[in-house]
């Protein structure tokens, strides 16, 4: 146990875990990496590519190296960071990326083979022979080189999404974040302060810096206090902001519950798209290291994280306590580290400072002038080689601290490409001016990470924010802080023969720059790609600045000349079940249900999804043990008495005003403005390119107000395309639109015996031939007094009709022609019937109308008008269009119980199947209870000449042909007879 | 991304659907000589400018108008937005 004094863990709390099966105890505060560092454990995982052993090197979200997998079960976790996965009870923890036990992993011999790993190894090595690459390379690779495992279980917890908006939103809580938020709290305009952390405060909690010469925590909870009473301001600790996306909105994800065993009654993560007026962005900055040799080893870490594990979390980086820790910088930060280190009892080795003029601030050793150039420790740290002048002594040390100067977290002002500028003085990329409008960087993040300027900066840029739209704050009393002596010199790497990390995560060392840079991959761009440098799930936070650096000396260039690293959304990864936010299974998107859907439920009817729509597809009865019995019967029963459907899907769109005769002539091809008061219309609409688009029914309610219907796919876009033409073509015409589809219900009632029900529910209405002939429509009462709309019109062939109530009665009035129809053998048909009914009928439907065909494919060329125009007039007289020769016409095998795959290419007997002989496909098909044989609908080269002949319908994916005959289409009725009765 | 309705303010892009080319909005004559070049080219061609583009939007979840939106497709920038009808009718005065 390596825990120290102090500390913002509570020590009242004590919790169990396990890591790789071993139990351990931590306290409510801990982290999984403190707690595991608080038990002396430095090895938590291995490198990516040569499976070297490796520990924490950070303390936040930029941890390259201690990747975990959490929990078990369904809810296991791969890769995620140990310094920022809260400890709980009972969390399991294990590492990843190894075979065999993490002490001994067998892959570590990648490590010896890593002369064959060099930068771009992949397009070099595994070239040749070419198919190895897929046989064997990539398997092999894919096997070794993954990092931690999925549970290949559905994800059981619940996701959610949000929308937030505020005058003010502040990215980070650290001294500029809260700053920030009191100045414009205090103001009342609507202020989100968000954090990754489950605690306010940021670096202050991990510096011992005094403010108003108390603990920093002290302030910190005064203003969680005071932020917390106002009600204007939102604090969303756990919550990453991860993008920045256009006109000010952001993407960010709170971990609701991923710091508990099970989240209950709570989501596990919630996305949040928050829009703010103006943004703030406090995000702080984070160390670099200096590559040297042999710097992966466990116990090697980031000097300002081993200051945060000791200050916040009480924890000293060695394994044991009698071991020492050493210092490695090239600035004055790293001193502080020593010096806290010491405040809290830790065995201080020295600081060993690069520059020649080091300074010391306290009881320690300083190794001026001097480096590390080796170190030694299998599966941990136990020696460094210290080098002064060619010099070099070996040192005990368990662990060292690195300090390389730190870099603002300029991720979110680069995501609209703002690109970072560099700053001489700083060492460091700052924020570009002309970064994302609105974002105005503050304190570290800005390169100003003194506690003292962090709180001014944090609290000006408020001001500032604030008075861009129209708000005037005014300056907070700041609490007194020091700004610590930050003095740096521009020493990036030691250079040497042996190996010197730079990106731990993928395994890039100053090597690989260095051969990336002898290949000429020296624009950055060709070096992250050509090396990987970089493109690990840290997306090298730790690592970019470094190997810029690096390359810039190779080329002897400056580090903005060699160039600048820019960072894509998301900041840390985001998982993909938080982006689907719960839209998952029946979730997946809205389920549209028919007025009579319980009413169907409740018989026992199948559903199918019908674009949004839930539909009834058949109506199983007892007794019946297949569909096509049920469908079957449900057929038969249209063609000899009467059944009834639920035909509410199909869209309706109520067309009303003085030119809405004109407006329907333009967009259906045929005539709609002659059309008689009180009938209805088949209408065919067009593409503007003349392809043929969609149909339905026109019916005239009055000279000025037409109904017309959609199919069911098409409702949405069919409107949509009509008021484009009224708004944005033809606006002068005095015409209005709305889609009627949900408000009201329609009950198709078919076969023989129809009009015979519907005279028992209408009300004194003459149902008659001569006074309601086919394709009559009216308005009228039914059921004594409810208003309702009748439509003499016939999908199935049979005499039928359609009946429209409003939607809420719809369910009703289904029961009551349920009841009313009892003696004459009513029966309720599905999707599956309708569709028998129509192929029968030689209707067209989706399969027919699917974009591809035209007005003289389907038979209906004579319906575009040529005396007026309408939408695909002019394109669908096109040469090529004009000459297109296939027809929809009907087929039936000449082994009727054998179906014709919809799919099968039509063509002539005994001819080569091929792309040129191709005649034709076949659309549609199904067995015809009606003519007990299978058939089917298709488009034919000059179908309507070819009755009688005997085709071939080949179905080459399942190596199925067989004979067909070309028929008429309409199998049932061709004279249409019985729907004129 | 935020688009300026005019008659209700600031909505989000996710309530509306896009189009494109408000050209779209200028059909050609069924009854000129050229009429199938004219459709041709109206149908298939559209300029593709890196910069200040016009472009129609139809607000489908929200009150059904469509607007020609004036956007620069390099930096995502609403310059302005106008009801389609009202374009439409200028155009033709």
């Amino acid at each position: 146990m390596t825990r120290l004094t102090g500390g913002l863990i509570d020590r009242n709390a004590p919790l169990n875990f396990t890591f790789n099966g071993k139990a351990y105890k931590g306290f409510q505060g801990d982290t999984l990496a403190s707690a595991l560092l608080a038990n002396g454990v430095q090895l938590m995982g291995r490198s990516f590519k040569y499976h070297r052993p490796r520990g924490v090197v950070a303390a936040g979200s930029e941890e390259p190296n201690a990747m975990v997998e959490l929990r078990t079960g369904a809810r296991q976790e791969p890769n995620t960071r140990a310094t920022v996965a809260e400890l709980f009870d009972g969390l399991t923890a294990r590492s990843q990326n190894h075979m065999g036990p993490l002490h001994r992993d067998f892959l570590a011999v990648n490590d010896l083979l890593s002369p064959f790993f060099a930068a771009g190894f992949y397009y070099k090595t595994f070239m040749w022979p070419k198919a190895f690459w897929e046989k064997l390379y990539e398997p092999m690779i894919r096997k070794a080189a993954g990092l931690g495992s999925l549970s290949m279980q559905p994800d059981p917890d619940d996701y959610d999404k949000g929308f937030l908006h505020c005058d003010l939103l502040i990215v980070g809580a650290g001294a500029a974040g809260l700053a920030a938020a009191l100045t414009a709290g205090r103001v009342g305009v609507k202020v989100i302060l968000a954090d990754e952390d489950f605690v306010l405060g940021g670096r202050l909690m991990a510096e011992s810096d005094a403010l108003d010469s108390a603990a920093a925590m002290d302030w910190v909870a005064a203003a969680k206090a005071e932020l917390e009473s106002l009600p204007n301001v939102r604090i969303m600790t756990r919550t990453t902001v991860f993008g920045i996306y256009d006109h000010g909105i952001f993407g960010a994800v709170e971990r609701v519950s991923d710091h508990l065993a099970v989240p209950g009654d709570k989501v596990r993560q919630t996305l949040w798209r928050i829009t703010a007026k103006r943004t703030v962005l406090a995000a702080g900055a984070t160390e670099r290291h200096i590559p040297f040799a042999d710097n992966d080893r466990p116990g090697v870490m980031l000097a300002g994280a081993m200051r945060a594990y000791a200050n916040r979390w009480a924890v000293s980086p060695v394994k044991r306590d009698a071991d020492a820790i050493a210092i490695f910088t090239n600035g004055d930060d790293g001193h502080r580290t020593a010096m806290d280190l010491i405040a809290k009892g830790a065995k201080v080795l020295g600081v060993i400072d690069a520059r020649e003029a080091a300074p010391r601030f306290g009881d320690y050793e300083v190794f001026a002038g001097s480096t590390v150039t080796g170190t030694k420790g299998r599966l941990g740290l136990s020696a460094i080689e210290i080098t002064r002048g060619g010099r070099s002594e070996w040192h005990d040390v368990g662990a060292l601290g690195v300090a390389g100067g730190w870099n603002p977290n300029v991720h979110l002002a680069s995501h609209h490409r703002g690109r970072p500028v560099w700053n001489d003085d700083l060492l460091a990329f700052v924020p570009s001016p002309d970064g994302p409008k609105g974002l105005i960087p503050a304190g570290a993040a800005a390169g100003k990470g003194g506690t003292e300027e962090a709180l001014a900066d944090g609290m000006n840029a408020a001001i500032t924010a604030l008075s861009e739209i129209g708000i005037n704050a005014a300056e907070i009393s700041l609490p007194k802080a020091e700004n610590m002596p930050s003095e740096q010199a521009a020493f990036w790497h030691v250079p040497g023969k042996k190996r010197a990390w730079v990106d731990f995560q993928n395994d890039v060392t100053v090597k690989d720059i260095a051969l990336a840079h002898k290949e000429n991959m020296k624009p950055v761009e060709h070096l992250k790609r050509w090396t990987t440098l970089g493109m690990a799930t840290d997306q090298g936070k730790t690592s970019n600045i470094s190997a810029l650096a690096v390359m810039a000396e190779l080329t002897g260039k400056s580090i903005p000349e060699t160039g600048t690293t820019i960072f894509r959304p998301p900041y840390t990864g985001v998982s993909l079940a938080v982006l689907g936010g719960g839209d998952t299974g029946p979730l997946f998107r809205p389920r549209r249900l028919t007025p009579t859907h319980h009413w169907a439920e409740a018989q026992g009817a199948e559903f199918v999804e019908v674009g949004q729509w839930m539909r009834a597809q058949y109506f199983p009865q007892k007794g019946e043990t297949t569909w096509r019995q049920t469908v079957d019967r449900e057929v038969l029963a249209v063609r000899s008495g009467v059944g009834l459907c639920d035909v509410t899907t199909l869209g309706k769109v109520d067309v009303q005003g003085t030119d809405a005769g004109e407006f329907l002539n333009r967009m259906y091809s045929n005539m709609m403005g002659t059309l008689k008061v009180g009938m209805v219309r088949y209408g065919l609409m067009l593409r503007e390119d003349g392809h043929a688009y969609d149909d339905g029914t026109c019916a005239r309610l009055a000279e000025d107000h037409y109904v017309v219907t959609t199919t069911t796919a098409n409702a949405g876009l069919v409107y949509r395309q009509m008021e484009f033409f009224h708004q944005c073509v033809w606006p002068e015409l005095d015409v209005q639109l709305i889609s009627t589809t949900d408000a009201w219900a329609q009950i198709a009632v078919a076969g023989p015996k129809s009009r015979e029900l519907l005279r028992r529910i209408v009300d004194g209405f003459d149902l008659s031939n001569e006074a309601f002939p086919f394709m009559a429509c009216a308005e009228l009462t039914i059921c004594k007094g409810l208003r309702a709309r009748l439509f003499r019109i016939s999908f199935s062939g049979e005499l039928a009709y359609e009946v429209a109530v409003p939607a809420r009665y719809g369910q009703a009035l289904m029961e009551r022609l349920m009841e009313q129809g009892a003696d004459l053998g009513v029966t309720p048909y599905g999707t599956e019937a309708l569709a028998v009914l129509r192929i029968e009928k030689g209707h067209a439907a989706g399969a027919e109308l699917n974009g591809q065909t035209t007005a003289q494919m389907l038979g209906l060329g004579k319906m575009v008008s040529a005396k007026k125009d309408s939408i695909g007039a002019v394109m669908s007289r096109r040469e090529g269009m004009a000459a297109e020769k296939r027809r929809l016409v009907g087929f039936k095998p000449l082994e009727a119980q054998t179906q014709v795959m919809a799919g099968s290419h039509l063509f002539t007997q005994g001819e080569a199947q091929t792309m040129t002989s191709d005649q034709g496909w076949i659309t549609s098909s199904c067995y015809s209870p009606h003519l007990e044989s299978y058939i089917a609908l298709g488009f034919l080269e000059n179908g309507a000449e070819r009755m009688g002949e005997v085709l071939i319908a080949a179905n080459p994916l399942e190596g199925q042909e067989m004979k067909v005959e070309v028929v008429s289409a309409h199998f049932v009725d061709p004279e249409g007879g019985r729907l004129r009765d | 991304m935020l688009i300026p309705h005019p008659l209700l303010g600031l909505r989000d892009s996710q309530e509306f659907t896009y189009l494109g080319d408000a050209n779209l909005m200028f059909r050609p004559d069924a009854a000129a000589e050229n009429a199938e070049a004219a459709f041709c080219d109206y149908v298939f061609q559209r300029d593709n400018p890196a910069g200040v583009h016009r472009e129609l939007w139809f607000h489908e979840q929200g009150d059904r108008s469509w607007l020609v939106v004036t956007r620069d497709t390099t930096t995502h920038e609403i310059l302005g937005a106008e009801l389609a009808s009202n374009v439409k009718l200028g155009a033709a005065e």
